[in-house]
């Protein structure tokens, strides 16, 4: 098998421009921050959320509302793995009732975890609208979810490793992407269940960067 | 950072990062409780056995919470509507309803070890919610939670566990956890309601309540069973109440920041004054609010865990 | 056919009798179901062997032939509870394990209090594989009120009174069965526990009961009743047995009370040599409780003292077969007892000889001849016309306790797993055969 590599989709300039058309355009599209609300789905999720935020009140001049979210309880897998997940806690300390909720997360792939968060984001009340914001969007959906803000599309195969670092916790800013040794193509069903039970087995640690 | 065992039967042995995770997932679900809709999906097609062989209120309530709110299925079996008095003995029982397919369970019992002994009979989890006078682990976790919630620490404290020693469940599930924890603990009660040999917990042992409550953080007072009196453990309520009464009068010798602590159900005017129960210092009612978070957190923790793990 | 001179021979065996003094590799040949002669090897003797058939020949090489040993301490269960033991069922397991005599306790439903129940029980045993001796209720229905009418007792055959399992709490009554008892010459078995210091009691009061929130039986409670007992016993006369000793202050109480010349004998069990509290909070397995319950390390070392320089005369197992839902509940729900008798010469070996501690000679002392001269039973000794009641032990044999191989109708027993050293090779009782080791 060759060798994986890595490459850099987005380095920190990058980032911070797909941060600024973000916010822009969120505030087009709602009509500036007035209705606004703001939630990040932990961690990585969070420290964009907030990186929005100062952005609009830079653009703006408007406190906007954050809140960051846990969405391991609402997880579809918690009965598959042995040891539960580490909960973080969720601090939503307004109310979302007729808000444009923006949700935002570093990288959209099946769209499982959205589907977390919208579920734990109705149980605390019911927004005007949920808007979604993420900064890599690599495909693969496995539910019917769209983002409505992207930082940058990537196409990925199932098996590559797509890294976010921040540097709230990481070194620096960053979009790693890990190309496995496999072809897109080459990810029939098949192998793709076995690679799943697989990563069920034995979890891997996250250090230095969410994979995703 | 994970817990060791599929099963929570004590603190004894139960390491300080295990009881730390559970705090720390607490805080978690101490928030869900705030929320307007105080429930996850998260134990969504578990069914948790409330197995209360002994009369409990609040016990078996806050687990009964903790378990609709984290979406388990959840029955509750009490030792009155049981076919136990026919003569079935506790093993029968437990496999009878465990082969409905439950998942969990939580059980209260007169006698020590019965938590250990559905181990060996059942497959389920086992959470322990008292054992005779062994072991009330939920119960000490709540109350090193509620330390942690207002300190911000555990590590250093001096905790003083007031009362009937000898019959507490609650006082040996917290010597365990807050000796684990490096608080500095001592017990304090009628020397006929000290077990033999007590202070080889590790513990001060003080007969005097003033010597006692010197220098404490937190003041743990336990219910008085008043039926100890015809045991021959106790003269009088009064002479009881006389010597160990927690009086506002007595709290000026703890350190300031103090905190007054009770597991309930409290004798008011006999163990505890209402100025002392009812005082800023009192964080009797938080410490229920609390137990549901804690609960929660070890439904949670434990429920992931499979027996093929062992 | 030619009659034969003898009708079995055990040959080249290592022969122990305490009550003999005979300690050396010899023949034992039997006849009529008695001892008929033990020959050194000779010319002689080997000519005899070599011209019996095969099959009446116990080639007992390298190992230790003794008379069969006595367990004066069982629980038989039958009458009242056939489920959990019969007299015939506890006497396969005693042969199985080494014992040719037993003394079965009058804890059965009903009591063994009076003449009726002696003769039902020494009935039962007439066919069973070992010899039993009963010991009759101090008290009517051991209610430790009245006391039974221990001279019809003795008429029908009891050979020491008791009301084992629980103490008898009046000392008024006690004073009175001593000076009673005196009077037929048999002892008294006190099962020393005081109730009102032990009363619901699961285990030894220590740091261990406290861990473990049980309810404690203390020390200091068998020590009190052994006391009380010597002093009535030091005052009326009368023969005193102090029943399975379990603590270091019991041990010392006796051993003060023989110096002072007081008539009081001791036994220990396997139990109380072998086990010790803190193992209750492993897996609480109720088969370890027991009363007296098992104490310490320190009881142990004490015990063990007691057993080496006398002051401990016998060892027995008080055999207490317990059925198993009663026994597979609660802690503290569960009836106090485990069986012994395949257990006993196993331990005794493994935990007492092995160490260091006792001889084979004063080992099998304690299982033979003392206990036949506190009861005054006419077995316990390989002594020519005397019954042929021989025991063959194994005595560097390893094995494992196994469940299935207890003969015992109740399996509560606490060593099953335990790695032993010694193992009965064969029971002989009058002669025959009862037991041999595959």
């Amino acid at each position: 098998m060759p060798k994986d590599k890595i490459e850099t989709v987005l380095d920190k300039k990058g980032i911070n421009r797909a941060i600024t058309r973000i916010s822009h355009e969120i505030l087009e599209r709602n009509n500036g921050a007035e209705s606004l609300v703001i939630i990040g789905i932990l961690t990585r999720g969070a420290d964009i959320a907030k990186r929005i935020a100062s952005k609009i009140k830079e653009i703006e001049g408007v406190d906007i509302p954050v809140g960051l979210m846990d969405i391991n309880l609402y997880r579809d897998d918690v009965h598959q793995k042995l040891d539960q997940p580490i909960i973080q806690r969720t601090e939503i300390h307004f109310d979302v009732v007729d808000r444009n909720l923006i949700l935002v997360d570093d990288v959209l792939y099946t769209g499982r975890t959205i589907r977390a968060a919208l579920d734990q984001i109705v149980d605390f009340g019911r927004p005007r609208s949920i808007q979604l914001a993420v900064i890599i969007d690599r495909g693969h959906r496995e539910l019917p979810i769209r983002p409505d803000y992207v930082g940058k599309n990537i196409p990925t195969s199932k098996d590559d490793r797509v890294m976010v670092k921040l540097s709230e916790r990481d070194e620096d800013d960053s979009v790693l992407i890990e190309k496995s040794g496999l072809k897109a193509d080459d990810t029939t069903p098949a192998k793709i269940k076995d690679k799943v039970k697989k990563t069920k087995a034995k979890p891997k640690k996250r250090k230095g960067g969410k994979t995703k | 950072m994970k817990l060791q065992s599929r099963h929570l039967l004590g603190l004894e042995g139960v390491s300080a990062d295990e009881i730390s995770l559970i705090l720390d997932t607490a805080v978690s679900f101490r928030e869900i409780i705030e929320r307007p809709i105080k429930k996850v999906p998260t134990l969504r097609g578990i069914t948790v056995l409330n197995l209360f062989y002994e009369p409990s209120t609040r016990t078996k309530i806050s687990f009964e919470l903790a378990e609709k709110r984290l979406s388990a299925d959840t029955i509750t079996f009490t030792k009155a509507m049981s076919s136990v008095k026919k003569g079935e003995t506790l093993k029968d029982t437990v496999r009878n309803i465990e082969a409905m397919k439950i998942n969990m369970v939580v059980v209260r019992h007169g006698s020590s070890g019965v938590p250990y002994f559905l181990t060996q009979c059942m497959d389920s989890n086992i959470i322990n919610a008292g054992d005779g006078s062994h072991e009330h682990p939920t119960q000490a976790l709540l109350d090193m939670f509620t330390i942690r919630q207002k300190y911000g620490k555990l590590k250093g404290l001096r905790v003083v566990l007031i009362g009937d020693v000898k019959h507490s469940r609650v006082v040996r599930s917290n010597i365990w956890g807050l000796k684990t924890m490096g608080c500095s603990v001592a017990v304090c009660g009628p020397s006929t309601l000290q077990p033999y040999e007590v202070e080889k917990f590790g513990v001060d042992v003080y007969t005097d309540l003033d010597e006692a409550l010197d220098g404490a953080d937190v003041v743990n007072i336990m219910r008085i069973q008043l039926e100890r009196q015809q045991s021959g453990f106790l003269a009088t309520q009064r002479e009881y109440t006389n010597l160990f009464g927690v009086t506002a009068e007595r709290l000026k010798l703890l350190n300031k920041n103090f905190t007054i602590m009770h597991p309930g159900p409290m004798n008011r005017g006999v163990e505890i004054t209402p100025e002392v129960a009812d005082g800023k210092s009192s964080v009797v009612l938080e410490q229920v609010t609390n137990g549901q978070a804690v609960r929660m957190a070890v439904l949670y923790l434990l429920s992931g865990k499979r027996e093929e793990e062992e | 056919m030619k009659k034969q001179a003898y009708d079995l021979v055990i040959k080249d065996g290592r022969v122990i009798d305490p009550a003999l003094g005979f300690g050396h590799v010899a023949h034992l040949f039997i006849k009529d179901g008695k001892i008929a002669k033990i020959e050194n090897d000779n010319i002689s003797s080997r000519k005899k062997i070599d011209f019996m058939p095969d099959e009446n020949v116990i080639d007992a090489a390298g190992k230790i032939v003794m008379p069969g040993l006595i367990d004066m301490h069982v629980h038989l269960r039958e009458p009242g509870r056939e489920d959990e033991e019969t007299i015939v069922s506890g006497c396969q397991a005693a042969a199985a394990g080494g014992f040719t005599t037993v003394c079965c306790m009058p804890n059965t439903d009903p009591a063994i209090d009076n003449q009726e129940t002696v003769k039902f029980v020494l009935s039962r045993a007439e066919m069973a594989d070992a010899r039993v001796y009963v010991v009759g209720a101090v008290s009517k229905m051991l209610k430790g009120e009245e006391l039974s009418e221990i001279g019809d007792l003795v008429k029908a055959g009891a050979v020491a009174i008791s009301d084992d399992g629980g103490y008898v709490q009046n000392p008024q009554l006690m004073r009175n069965a001593l000076e009673y008892a005196s009077m037929f010459n048999i002892p008294i078995i006190s099962h020393a526990e005081d109730d009102f210091l032990c009363k619901d009691g699961v285990m030894n009061e220590s740091f261990q009961s406290t861990r473990l929130g049980m309810k404690g039986r203390p020390a200091v409670g068998e020590v009190i009743a052994v006391l009380r007992d010597i002093k009535l016993c030091e005052l009326v006369g009368g023969r005193l047995h102090i029943a399975h000793v379990s603590t270091a202050g019991a041990v010392e109480a006796i051993r003060m009370a023989k110096a002072d010349g007081v008539d009081v004998t001791a036994e220990v069990c396997p139990q109380h040599f072998c086990l010790t509290d803190d193992m209750i909070g492993e897996k609480f397995d109720t088969n370890l409780r027991v009363n007296p319950p098992i104490r310490t390390k320190a009881d142990i070392d004490a015990i063990i003292k007691g057993l080496v320089d006398g002051t401990i005369d016998c060892i027995a197992s008080d055999h207490a077969p317990h059925a198993e839902e009663e026994k597979d509940v609660e802690f503290d729900q569960a009836p106090p007892g485990m069986i012994g008798l395949q257990t006993t010469v196993g331990l005794v070996k493994t935990y007492l000889i092995d160490k260091g501690y006792l001889s084979w000679a004063d080992a099998i002392r304690k299982m033979t001849r003392n206990p036949a001269r506190i009861l005054n039973l006419p077995v316990g000794t390989l002594k020519v016309d005397s019954p042929a009641d021989i025991t063959i032990i194994d005595s560097d044999k390893k094995w494992t306790v196994k469940k299935t191989d207890f003969r015992s109708k109740s399996k509560n027993s606490p060593f099953v797993g335990w790695k032993l050293s010694g193992k009965v090779s064969h029971t002989i009782l009058g002669g025959r055969v009862v037991y041999s080791d595959k």
